[in-house]
């Protein structure tokens, strides 16, 4: 009897705890954004943790500090990153990277077609510079697929052909030098092919 | 007791009928309309959301979009349904919400009919809805309308007499059927009501736990007759699809919908009459009068529509048998308890 009693209480008394929480959500600032209308201020919302801080979203490459290890091109389980590079021509002047590195190699080619992008991180932990990262920049929505394909080297396709015939024309000295060298001595050259 | 200022307005004829008829339908549908916005946005922000935003400035003309889309949509009519019974079960339980209106009296001047078993008429006018409902679930041909029209039956027979006890115990305490003398009698300052024991001696406050008591236990039997949460197992979206109207759609759909917020407007409307002193001003003789009662009976009628909208967007639904439980063996006996102390308290007077 008891029991039946503490029963009613308590179902009594916790439809009013109920009611007390649900009346104060009714007086409550509210948590919707009326997104299209109103943009949503990414940072003001980020300060307000209202965006998770490692949100993944638009790629985001910075070409001062990519080596063009192509970690991420390798990491990729889509194959949305395409990275070309070619060799730092010596004698040509480079800047260091970003981070302090010495710069080996120049992008000349680097796209991510974020189509194709599955937002996996893999290619932001494999970047041994952290040059690769994922930015909260979520609307970027185009009416033509191939405007999703976003390039990041540092240099225009003729720039990029400068860099790689500097290099070539590198290339064809040091094995012109090296014919050169081979018409002096053949012999070593032959034994070392032969080797 | 002149009843109706609509008579003596246009006279005892047709004209008289017609405006008397039409008003608490014209009254229905604003307030209707009213209660959904108020569903949807107390609803919404009782879940920390804007809910309805497009329509209109902050939403506020949905319901008018929701009715239009109810509107539009097609009728359908099942093949194996029982078309007549099927066509003929959302019209039952709309006349049914409807016909309770005819002696809610709104305003000491204006009661469409005033007779002197208003009390009793609204009671047995409100089970009639039970037969729209089983009629509704089982012309539909579904097991799922079936089974809610089973549970719908099963709980409003149950609920029907705690909701009786109520009832009984206010007519002991009027001594009188009459909507509008139960309302006079309780006229005066607000301690006057029936929440607080009525007019009388002082000896009535020992006597408060059990009018508060009764009036609670109306209160949630008539949560449970209105179908409301968390008595809504004969609709229960989770386990039988819609209940009784899953095969219903359009215009039928909607008489369902809107018999729903009818049965609330009227379950509201007897529990200000009966407890909060109907279109009396809880402050004696200030802002009183036939317009001023228009006000304070809508306003208290309308605290009773947020206070269920409020237990909806609180509670869970309750399980069958738990349902079953808090009827048989909560609801009854401590009503019966609260009559009789109530009863002891009339004849005290």
């Amino acid at each position: 009897m008891g029991n039946y009693f503490r029963n009613i209480w308590l179902g009594v008394w916790t439809v009013l705890v109920g009611m007390r929480i649900t009346i104060n959500h009714l007086v409550m600032r509210k948590v919707t954004n009326q997104y299209p209308d109103r943009y949503p201020d990414l940072k003001s919302l980020e300060e307000a943790k209202l965006v998770p801080t490692n949100s993944r979203n638009r790629l985001f490459v910075d070409k001062e500090d990519c080596n063009g290890c192509k970690g991420c091109e390798r990491d990729c389980p889509v194959n949305c990153i395409s990275v070309e590079t070619t060799r730092v021509t010596p004698g040509d002047t480079v800047p260091l990277l970003r981070s302090g590195g010495k710069r080996n190699l120049w992008v000349t080619n680097f796209t991510i077609d974020m189509a194709k992008c599955c937002f996996c991180s893999l290619c932001t932990q494999a970047c041994p510079t952290s040059a690769i990262v994922h930015t909260s920049e979520f609307e970027y929505s185009e009416y033509n697929r191939n405007d999703l394909v976003y390039q990041f080297s540092p240099f225009s396709p003729e720039e990029a052909q400068v860099k790689k015939d500097m290099f070539a024309n590198y290339q064809a000295e040091q094995a012109a030098k090296k014919a050169a060298a081979a018409a002096v001595a053949p012999a070593p050259a032959a034994t070392q092919e032969n080797v | 007791m002149e009843t109706n200022f609509i008579y003596s307005l246009l006279g005892n004829n047709l004209l008289g009928y017609l405006a008397v008829c039409i008003l608490p339908l014209v009254f229905l549908i604003v307030y209707a309309l009213v209660a959904i916005l108020g569903e949807l946005k107390i609803g919404a922000f009782m879940q920390d959301r804007l809910g309805p935003m497009r329509t209109g400035p902050w939403g506020t003309i949905q319901p008018i979009a929701e009715v239009v889309k109810l509107l539009q949509k097609e009728n359908i009519t099942p093949d194996a349904a029982s078309k007549f019974l099927f066509n003929l079960a959302p019209f039952i339980i709309f006349t049914a919400a409807f016909a309770a209106f005819a002696v809610i009296p709104f305003s000491p001047k204006f009661v469409p009919s005033g007779i002197n078993l208003g009390l009793f008429y609204i009671f047995a006018i409100g089970s009639f809805a039970v037969i729209g409902i089983f009629m509704g679930g089982w012309a539909s041909n579904n097991k799922y309308s079936l089974l809610g029209a089973v549970r719908s039956v099963a709980q409003i027979i149950s609920y029907e007499i705690p909701a009786g006890m109520a009832i009984l115990s206010i007519a002991a305490l009027a001594g009188t059927l009459d909507m509008n003398e139960i309302i006079t009698k309780q006229s005066g300052w607000f301690t006057n009501w029936y929440i607080f024991g009525g007019s009388g001696s002082a000896l009535r406050i020992l006597f408060l736990p059990f009018t508060f008591g009764i009036f609670v236990i109306y209160l949630i039997a008539s949560l449970a007759e209105t179908n409301r949460t968390p008595f809504d197992i004969p609709e229960g979206e989770s386990e039988i699809v819609a209940g009784y109207h899953t095969e219903y759609s359009g215009m039928k759909f909607a008489m369902f919908f809107f018999a729903e917020y009818a049965n609330m407007f009227v379950v509201s409307a007897l529990l200000t009459i009966m407890f909060f002193g109907g279109w009396n001003s809880p402050f004696g003789d200030f802002m009183s009068g036939p317009i001023w009662a228009v006000v304070w009976f809508l306003g208290k009628s309308m605290s009773f529509i947020f206070l269920q909208i409020w237990l909806r967007w609180t509670l869970p639904r309750l399980r069958v048998d738990q349902l079953m439980y808090t009827g048989w063996k909560v609801l009854l006996p401590i009503s019966f308890v609260c009559f009789f102390a109530i009863a002891l308290l009339a004849m005290l007077k």
